[in-house]
């Protein structure tokens, strides 16, 4: 850990706020392409066996 | 390349085989590179002999600030490029780029308020940049606001597109209104710190390093948002068309 | 053509947004003053917000704009025409209505004449922009909310050079490069902007 001395408090909350954010924008973005991945086989499956 | 090749990747199936290919690179070179960024920047750079440790802020507020940008730009691309070439592909990559261009533009603006107070003593000033970059977040609002309010994807596609174009003269002029408010209000006593100014080495390579991660962590989020746009879209066309087939 | 009602409500609700200010800021004369000119460009602006929705609405509904569509008028003539009667309607009532409510602020004697100036030259801008904003959510259901969130970042050089326009011109200082720029915006909105809400209208009118 580095010395941040007195401005600790404003790097640190930078960086976890940043931190934050982007995990926050990539686990959205990666449940979404999972769920619409898995909704479009099932209803490509289901279209299959009825035609 | 030549253009021929490039415009295959317009066609919807082959951008998700070729993507299947080449996202895990991207993803896994996007996550190195930033992590190496911002380890640097956060452990192994000095401290400014003016402003202590929050030059390390530099590290996340310069490359956010700059795909911020960047992700406007791409967007009036691609929105140019589907309504001269209708592209779905496209006009569906400008949808996908849009909220990480908001996450991107909102990172700018949080650090940069918590890099100002210990700095200028304020979270806030109506600075002209500070200012362009909030109205730049209200312009990813109101774009993000239009796509999810059309139902039909092809009107919602254009419809998007043209505001796009417009939202973008708009900006700039309000980039050089913002400009001339400010100046008339404080006489050109500008709070910004200007980076890069006689910067050195050991704060260039770490942010150049960082930069190359945000643009590439930009790149993978794209890519993989562009996939899930087109599968919803496709997903929309099916259940429309099952529908049809009952009735 | 009709422009949709609604006459009077724009006015109204400009009055009602002056006379609440001082309720929030408090009855001291000398502030009222320094901000009565950036008051009254935001309660012109909101009070034209306000009205928005109304272009294009009834025409949507009972299907004239479909027939006025198929007519030989070009749709940039047609959304002109619109955004004129917009502006007649609501922007040039707000623009004399402006000098009656600048009295309840105690707006100081040299700010007249600027804040007419102003709202008059920078009005037609927000109607054009208004426009706009209109057709692009002309099929919605509950399109008022998205009509504002679209059209306020819009309208923000028009505010800045209008508002600063009169703000000079209430503190005696020069106006001429703010009026010539908020000019020049309002000119390129009318000479341009029509396009684009064509367009968006073809589009919404498939």
């Amino acid at each position: 850990m580095p010395d941040l001395g007195k401005y600790a408090d404003a790097v640190l909350s930078a960086y976890a706020l940043s931190v934050v954010l982007i995990v926050a924008l990539i686990v959205v973005s990666v449940l979404r392409s999972n769920r619409m991945r898995t909704d479009l086989q099932t209803i490509e499956k289901k279209l299959k066996t009825d035609g | 390349m030549n253009l021929n090749t490039l415009w295959e990747y317009a066609n919807p199936k082959k951008f998700i085989q070729t993507t299947d290919r080449v996202l895990p690179w991207v993803a896994g070179l996007a996550a190195l590179t930033l992590g190496a960024g911002l380890v640097w920047g956060f452990f192994f750079t000095p401290d400014d002999y003016r402003q202590g440790s929050t030059v390390k802020i530099i590290y996340l507020h310069v490359p956010s600030a700059l795909m911020a940008i960047n992700a406007w730009l791409m967007m009036l691309i691609t929105s140019l490029v589907w309504i001269v070439r209708r592209h779905h592909v496209s006009a569906l990559a400008a949808r996908a780029a849009a909220p990480v261009g908001l996450v991107m533009t909102l990172i700018a603006l949080l650090t940069g308020a918590i890099w100002g107070q210990p700095m200028w003593g304020t979270w806030w000033a109506w600075d002209p940049r500070l200012t362009s970059f909030l109205i730049l977040f209200l312009f990813y609002l109101g774009y993000i606001a239009l796509w999810a309010a059309i139902e039909n994807d092809d009107t919602a596609a254009d419809l998007t597109s043209i505001l796009c174009l417009v939202g973008s003269v708009f900006a700039l002029l309000s980039r050089y209104a913002v400009n001339f408010w400010n100046q008339g209000l404080h006489q050109g006593a500008s709070l910004s710190v200007a980076p890069g100014e006689r910067m050195a080495m050991t704060f260039k390579l770490p942010l150049y390093v960082s930069m190359a991660g945000f643009v590439l962590l930009f790149v993978a989020l794209v890519l993989m948002r562009t996939r899930t746009e087109i599968r919803a879209r496709r997903l929309r066309v099916l259940i429309a068309r099952q529908r049809m087939e009952h009735a | 053509m009709r422009a949709g009602g609604g006459f009077g409500l724009g006015l109204s609700f400009f009055l009602i947004v002056v006379v609440l200010v001082p309720f929030s800021v408090g009855p001291q004369n000398a502030l009222l003053a320094e901000i009565a000119p950036g008051v009254l460009w935001l309660g012109a602006l909101l009070a034209c917000l306000l009205s928005l929705d109304r272009i294009f609405a009834l025409d949507w509904e009972d299907g004239s704009l479909d027939l006025l569509a198929t007519s030989p008028l070009p749709m940039e003539a047609i959304v002109s025409v619109k955004a004129l009667a917009h502006w007649l309607t609501t922007g040039l009532p707000l623009v004399l209505a402006a000098p009656v409510l600048g009295l309840l602020l105690s707006l100081p004697q040299e700010g007249y004449r600027w804040v007419i100036i102003s709202l008059f030259l920078g009005t037609p801008a927000l109607s054009v922009i208004g426009t706009f904003g209109a057709a692009l959510t002309v099929g919605l259901k509950r399109g008022g909310l998205l009509l504002s969130l679209l059209v306020l970042p819009l309208y923000v050089p028009t505010l800045i050079f209008g508002a600063e326009v009169a703000r000079r011109g209430a503190e005696g200082l020069a106006v001429t490069t703010p009026l010539l720029l908020l000019a020049g915006i309002t000119c390129g909105t009318i000479a341009l902007l029509p396009f684009a809400s064509a367009a968006v209208l073809r589009v919404n009118l498939r």
